[in-house]
């Protein structure tokens, strides 16, 4: 379904986020994306629909290979590409159903949906998914106007709406508390399983993505350093991954790579 | 104000409207267009007169590409040089009088007689525009660069002390608490515990005025009030356009260059 | 070294000697540029018209009062003008704003290299002029009237307009933005979609800004010949007309007073 060859990423300052990375993630597989912030985590899900333009390498969704795509073909595999972000990334001054509604926008021509006319099949789809996070009161309402965990539902319906075949979720729960987060991640984990969605979940907490899903890749500075069920996060291969057990070593890390794009994040 | 899922699937949805009221919405939408068709009636156009300007119109963007800052050199040095004359000599004065003036503008620091005093003589500067101030100090000073310099002057100060007022009364005021507990008097007050504190402002706004001011002198001339004005209105009357696009080039150049200064500066204070 | 030893004792200053020094020369620098400058307008100045003025004002003072007041009938239509030339001016620079803002921003010009370099001249220079210099300018080249004060209106608010309109597309979040493009949408839908709604706000306060300015501008127009109420006091002046020109200054004045009220009552509703 999802196939990524010897992805490389390089930024102009020279840092390498990618070093080779390769990976096949099978239909309806639900995948989380471990590891020290500056890992390439996020360049990783971001390459994969060329946010981040890749420095070398493949990427093949469903037997398409995207790296060659002109823009306008791009955009038509974007559409089977939903995308949850951390920060929510609303589009803060339009309302929920705008901002759901903006999930079709590779759907529709210009016009429509500048004038905001868009199929009846749409906007009803809007609302089924507007009620099953529990949302549907606030379609009128401005994006700004909502809660952290509520703009994440409508991020969430966003990405749905695209009827994509795979969600990149770039750390879902990283502005949310402890319990909106559980709350968030098994949503997004229910509805993979009811729409058969893979996804691939970057995420920091190790527990909460233990918890919900059924593989873990562990990055570490661009490369790939474990990949297995999340039984078998040991703390050894957590310590391979998060570097050694001296912690004045890896806060030092974080720091340095504070400096580094990908630390945006 | 529950709503159920199967009440609104399979019914259009539209956005809400920007504001609310219907009727208040389409009273507004037709009183603009009204507006802009009785405005757009009213204006006289003689395209005729037009389209035979095109043809100077033409002439006088390529008068840009030949610029000529030699037939009239001595006029333009003259006038460039009493523009930027009146402009420094104005800004000076006029942030010299504008500080005490924000002071006494600044609710926080003035009491409420001199508050309003000042108030009011930035009301004034404010309301009157720098031309029409100008051709009232012509015909009181006569013909020359005093005026203009007593225009600018004036404008600086309407400007600068309400920006500077604003930026004294928003400022933090437990730096200035901690000055007064010292046992300061009022100067030492003013100089220990608002100085620092809006010293960067007043630099940044000063810069800022400089340019306006150069911007204004320009004009100035038209009125008699001294400067390049006189020599570009000759140009324009003659129809010299190739010295009007010099003096208009250096003015453009001059702009430039006190933003480009002023930016540097600015970075520096901050 | 601030802290100097003086005879056994630690005396602290607040800059070193060459540092002191530095700043006394740049003063007195200062000082000799504004002293020169003052000369110079000294010796441009009849300090015999000055002395007398005054007595000049008050004469004027004594002609001017009372205004005219039955001259207003005569000065709706230059109201009605001005007011025309100075909403039809910002609408119209408007319109040539916005697709010179995009060209201009960082993170929605097409080239760096060669677009925004252009977009960047075109604000400056139409920044850098005075709406009278571009009147007097359009003035030669399509003849006085109003449309020349509006269309000089315009030149001269575009580079304003989107030199404030730019910077506020600079400032966009720009995570909004990589969402809308994450959609699969069009440049024109990331567009619509992802910026326009950010600066919406900033777009609405600078067109109500401009307008505010441009009303005070174009009473003046009239002064070179370019329509509105200008032309009455330019007129009024001519023939010594005191009275009439006390009556224009406070239609203005007025003018000036209710457009900056209207200005800011229509961003606070906004914002």
């Amino acid at each position: 379904m999802l196939r990524l060859e010897k992805l490389v990423k390089t930024y102009k300052t020279g840092d390498q986020a990618l070093k080779s990375v390769d990976l096949e993630v099978p239909d309806g597989q639900v995948l989380a994306l471990i590891g020290p912030s500056g890992a390439g985590k996020s360049t990783l899900i971001r390459c994969i629909n060329r946010l981040v333009e890749p420095t070398s390498g493949n990427v093949f969704l469903g037997g398409v290979e995207l790296t060659g795509l002109s823009s306008g073909n791009l955009r038509k595999e974007r559409r089977r590409m939903g995308m949850i972000f951390q920060e929510y990334a609303l589009v803060e001054r339009l309302t929920v159903m705008e901002n759901v509604l903006s999930g079709r926008l590779g759907y529709v021509s210009f016009w429509r949906s500048f004038l905001r006319k868009y199929p009846q099949k749409d906007v009803d789809e809007a609302f089924r998914l507007l009620d099953r996070v529990g949302l549907l009161e606030m379609a009128d309402k401005r994006a700004d106007e909502l809660s952290g965990g509520q703009r994440q539902r409508v991020g969430i319906c966003r990405a749905l709406i695209q009827d994509p075949a795979l969600l990149l979720v770039d750390e879902p729960t990283a502005s949310l508390d402890p319990k909106t987060s559980r709350q968030i991640m098994r949503l997004i984990c229910e509805l993979c399983k009811e729409r058969g969605l893979a996804a691939i979940i970057n995420i920091h907490d190790v527990a909460l993505a233990q918890m919900f899903v059924q593989r873990v890749i562990g990055l570490r500075f661009g490369a790939v350093e474990f990949d297995g069920p999340p039984d078998a996060l040991t703390p050894v291969v957590l310590t391979t991954i998060y570097g050694e057990e001296d912690w004045e070593a890896t806060i030092d890390k974080i720091d340095e790579e504070g400096d580094e794009p990908e630390a945006a994040e | 104000m529950s709503k159920d899922l199967n009440s609104l699937v399979g019914k259009p949805w539209k956005k809400p409207p920007f504001i609310q009221r219907g009727w208040l919405r389409w009273s507004l939408v037709l009183g603009f267009a009204v507006y802009m068709v009785a405005a757009v009636l009213t204006i006289e156009v003689n395209w005729a007169r037009v389209y035979e300007g095109l043809e100077r119109g033409k002439q006088f963007i390529l008068a840009f590409t030949s610029p000529d800052f030699a037939s009239r050199s001595g006029d333009i040095w003259d006038g460039m040089l009493e523009s930027i004359i009146m402009t420094v000599a104005a800004s000076v004065v006029g942030i010299g009088i504008s500080i005490p003036i924000a002071l006494g503008a600044a609710r926080n620091v003035a009491p409420l007689p001199v508050y309003l005093i000042c108030r009011g003589i930035i009301a004034i500067s404010r309301a009157l525009q720098e031309i029409i101030v100008a051709i009232l100090l012509v015909a009181i000073f006569g013909f020359g660069p005093l005026a203009g310099f007593l225009t600018l002057s004036f404008a600086t100060i309407g400007f600068l002390s309400k920006l500077l007022a604003e930026d004294i009364e928003s400022m933090d005021k437990v730096q200035a608490e901690a000055i007064k507990a010292s046992g300061a008097h009022w100067g030492q007050w003013i100089n220990y515990g608002i100085q620092p504190q809006v010293m960067p402002r007043l630099i940044g706004l000063s810069m800022y005025r400089i340019d306006i001011n150069f911007r204004e002198s320009a004009i100035l001339g038209l009125v008699g009030a001294g400067g390049i004005g006189a020599t570009l209105n000759t140009a324009f009357d003659r129809y010299e356009y190739d010295t009007a696009a010099a003096i208009l080039l250096i003015i453009i150049v001059i702009v430039m260059a006190l933003e480009y200064l002023s930016g540097i500066i600015r970075e520096r204070v901050q | 070294m601030p802290v100097q030893d003086v005879q056994g004792q630690k005396v602290w200053q607040r800059r070193t000697g060459r540092e002191s020094l530095f700043h006394w020369l740049l003063w007195l620098a200062g000082i000799a540029v504004f002293a020169y400058c003052w000369q110079q307008i000294s010796n441009a100045t009849t300090w015999f018209f000055v002395w007398d003025a005054p007595s000049i004002a008050g004469d004027i003072w004594r002609r001017a009062t009372p205004p005219k007041w039955e001259y207003i009938t005569q000065l709706g239509e230059p109201i009605w003008d001005t007011l025309n030339i100075a909403t039809l001016g910002t609408i119209i620079a408007l319109f040539l704003a916005v697709p010179v803002a995009f060209l201009a921003a960082r993170n929605t010009t097409p080239s760096t290299l060669f677009i925004r370099p252009i977009a960047l001249l075109i604000i400056v220079s139409t920044r850098s002029i005075n709406s009278l210099i571009w009147a007097l300018l359009l003035i030669a080249i399509i003849g006085p009237g109003v449309f020349a004060g509006v269309i000089a209106i315009a030149i001269r608010s575009i580079g304003f307009c989107a030199k404030l309109l730019y910077e506020a597309i600079e400032e966009i979040d720009h995570t909004q933005v990589e969402a809308i493009t994450a959609t699969g949408a069009s440049r024109w839908q990331v567009m619509a979609y992802g910026i326009v709604p950010q600066i919406l706000p900033a777009f609405a306060g600078i067109a109500v800004f401009r307008w505010d300015i441009n009303i005070r501008e174009s009473t003046v127009l009239g002064l070179v010949g370019a329509g509105g109420i200008g032309l009455q006091l330019s007129a009024s002046l001519n023939v010594l007309a005191w009275p009439q020109v006390a009556l224009i200054l406070l239609v203005i004045l007025a003018a000036v007073v209710i457009s900056e009220w209207v200005s800011a009552k229509v961003r606070g509703a906004i914002i």
